[in-house]
């Protein structure tokens, strides 16, 4: 067992896959000199040289095209996209290629693409830097998307897309870089389609990932408190879904809210949501609350972002109002 | 008729049934539109069969081809079949792509035809990828890159010439200018002018103009340019100039366009020139261009009757292929 961060976590997956495969190299916008705007690859270009490590034009449609193409041909390409807010100039490649290629050649192509970028907000980077929009992804089929909220589930996951055969939106948040964790020095996957139970309790359910399982954490230490265990359920990817995992919890603790950071209208959280009240109606005890983030472009200002973006407080109050807890 | 020397007789016999291959095979297709067995979209490529046959017939098996939703020739030329294409039209559950892409998404791996694509310029970056993995993998393959003059004017167009150039890969990009995007006339589009080709000098890279509506010319120019690609020079950017014939796709009337202009090029028809030329010549006897003819209507009627007779799609396949 080994502590390190959730960067270090991811460092540490890539540079296992350059290592032993091949076929995998890594291109994106200041990767390599750079080092990564998020400093995941810094060292990377000496390790492993401008063949496996390629700087890239300030171009996203083209540098995720190429990475399709460049898997459609037998490689395994990791594309880092900056943040998920320049994945808008590269999202006709993701959403009508990358997604749909197989299907349209009616299974006679694979594209085996890992698509890295940055999500969420919370460092007053402002409207058009703090989105978190894998939630749109996680609506087209053809994709996978993985949202690790620890340093463990990270590497597991970032192996787990190396394993698999399709494209794959990796979501890293920006504010969980410097996270510390323990990770086993064996080898081990997550599965994409896994939720993972980051705690247990008997009396509510909180549905989060990413960033907001560690808020939902927090939200249950203190409800704990009060004397409320709250389980914690961390979806870990969002397509594949695992609904199973979510509906077994809801069952037991017959209530549940869903969190999620970005805006609520159209949130994913609404898909969870409505497939828990479906699936689980007769055991809930009230309505299946949400929470998610303003319906508002992301304010600069810390005081505003701050109320713009779910926490523990907003989290109990959401319980006692909607839940009835 | 460009003279090109060393041409066989075979070749151009070759490119005869090819090209009217593709033509008649359209014109079955435009017919089994009107009778409501194709639906969709259907573009025709009717007009300007000289440039994918003449290009393609320059590329080794194991070279890659993108291209446009107006892709029926190009997936002709590349030696798909013509019974799985038209099923493929017929959304049928023997089509290239098992009913689920139709016109403007043909796929044949095998041949190393990785796509018609129906959003404009979103097969140029896939080329870039496609080239790079030539490269990585020191495989020596050329990719073959169609796409129309209105794809141009998108984003990645220069975002896909910019880096092809940058890390000089071995690409042609093949601009297939037919003077209209849908009912616009490029001179109400493209600032830089006519020549089109020019445009990609800012990015280093070679271009050439050659005509369209002659199949040994294409071939030719095709040929320079592979041979450049492959030897490591970099990109290589061909234009041809050409004209459609028939609408943008089936739906459209077609209220834009000058009549002289279109007789105009009529007269330049790709296919009657060929034939035309080789009888002239005496490269082809009027005896084995019949035979060529009566070949292609057997093989068209077989497809048809192939499309036909298919099963459509089993229920079942609707989520099958969404995940590999
Ligand atoms: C990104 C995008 N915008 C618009 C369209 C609709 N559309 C399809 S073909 C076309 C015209 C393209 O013209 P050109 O590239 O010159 O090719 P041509 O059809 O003449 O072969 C348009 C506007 C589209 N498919 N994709």
């Amino acid at each position: 067992m080994a502590e390190m961060t959730y960067r270090e976590a991811i460092s540490k997956g890539l540079r296992e896959a350059l290592e032993t495969d091949e076929r995998v190299f890594l291109m994106g916008e200041d990767i390599g000199a750079y080092g990564g705007a998020y400093a995941v690859t810094r060292g990377f270009l000496k390790e492993f040289g401008p063949r496996r490590i390629k700087d890239t034009p300030i171009s996203e449609s083209v540098v995720v095209g190429a990475g399709i193409g460049a898997a459609m041909a037998g490689l395994k390409p990791v594309v880092e996209l900056m943040t998920i807010n320049f994945s808008l100039l590269a999202m006709d490649q993701i959403v009508n290629n990358a997604a749909k290629l197989r299907y349209m050649s009616g299974g006679q192509l694979k594209v085996p693409l890992i698509i890295r970028t940055v999500t969420g907000g919370g460092a007053q980077l402002a409207a058009t830097h703090s989105q978190s929009l894998e939630g749109w992804y996680a609506s087209v089929p053809g994709l996978k998307v993985a949202v690790p909220s620890t340093p463990y589930d990270a590497l597991g996951l970032l192996r787990a897309a190396f394993e698999d055969e399709n494209p794959i939106l990796f979501a890293e948040h920006a504010l969980l870089y410097g996270l510390r964790g323990d990770v086993p020095a064996e080898r081990y996957t997550v599965p994409l389609g896994q939720a993972d139970i980051k705690r247990f309790g008997k009396d509510v359910t909180l549905v989060a990932y990413s960033r907001m399982t560690h808020v939902a954490l927090r939200a249950a230490e203190e409800l704990a408190r009060e004397g409320v265990e709250a389980e914690v359920v961390d979806l870990r990817t969002l397509r594949p879904l695992d609904k199973e995992r979510i509906i077994q919890s809801v069952k037991k603790t017959s209530r549940c809210l869903v969190i999620e950071e970005t805006w609520r209208t159209g949130g994913f959280g609404a898909e969870v949501a409505s497939m828990i009240q479906e699936e689980a109606f007769d055991y809930l005890d009230g309505p299946v609350a949400r929470l998610g983030g303003a319906d508002a472009p992301m304010p600069y200002s810390r005081s505003l972002e701050m109320a713009a973006i779910p926490d523990e407080k907003k989290i109990i109050r959401t319980l006692k109002e909607v839940v009835g807890i | 008729m460009k003279v090109v020397e060393k041409i066989e007789k075979k070749q151009v016999a070759e490119f005869y049934r090819q090209m009217l291959l593709i033509r008649r095979f359209e014109e079955k297709a435009a017919e089994m539109y009107m009778r409501g067995k194709i639906r969709g979209f259907l573009h025709l490529y009717i007009g300007e069969e000289a440039i994918a046959v003449g290009a393609i017939s320059v590329l080794k098996p194991e070279d890659y081809i993108v291209t446009h939703y107006r892709d029926h020739g190009h997936a002709i030329a590349r030696g798909m079949d013509p019974k799985v294409i038209m099923a493929e039209l017929f959304g049928k559950a023997t089509g290239s792509s098992k009913g689920k892409g139709g016109s403007m998404h043909l796929f044949d791996a095998s041949k190393n035809f990785l796509g018609g694509y129906a959003i404009v310029g979103a097969q140029l970056p896939i080329a870039v990828g496609l080239a790079l993995a030539s490269r990585q993998l020191q495989n020596g393959r050329v990719v073959l890159c169609f796409f129309g003059e209105g794809a141009v004017n998108e984003g990645e167009f220069h975002e896909s010439m910019n880096l092809a150039s940058l890390w000089k890969l071995p690409i042609v990009f093949f601009l297939e200018n037919n003077l209209y995007g849908m009912g616009t006339h490029i001179d109400n589009t493209h600032a830089g002018g006519r020549d089109v080709y020019k445009a990609v000098g800012d990015y280093n890279m070679a271009s050439h103009r050659v005509d369209g509506m002659d199949v040994m010319a294409v071939h030719e120019a095709t040929l320079e340019a592979v041979d450049g690609v492959r030897s490591g020079e970099g990109p290589f950017f061909l234009e041809a100039l050409t004209y459609r014939f028939r609408g943008h796709s089936m739906a459209d009337p077609i209220n834009y366009r000058d009549k002289a202009e279109e007789a105009e090029w009529r007269r330049k028809d790709p296919i009657d020139s060929l034939k035309r030329w080789a009888l002239e010549e005496g490269v082809l006897t009027k005896n084995y261009v019949e035979t060529i003819e009566e070949g292609v209507e057997k093989e068209l009627q077989a497809a048809v009757e192939f499309a036909d007779q298919s099963p459509d799609p089993p229920l079942d396949s609707l989520m099958q292929d969404v995940y590999a």
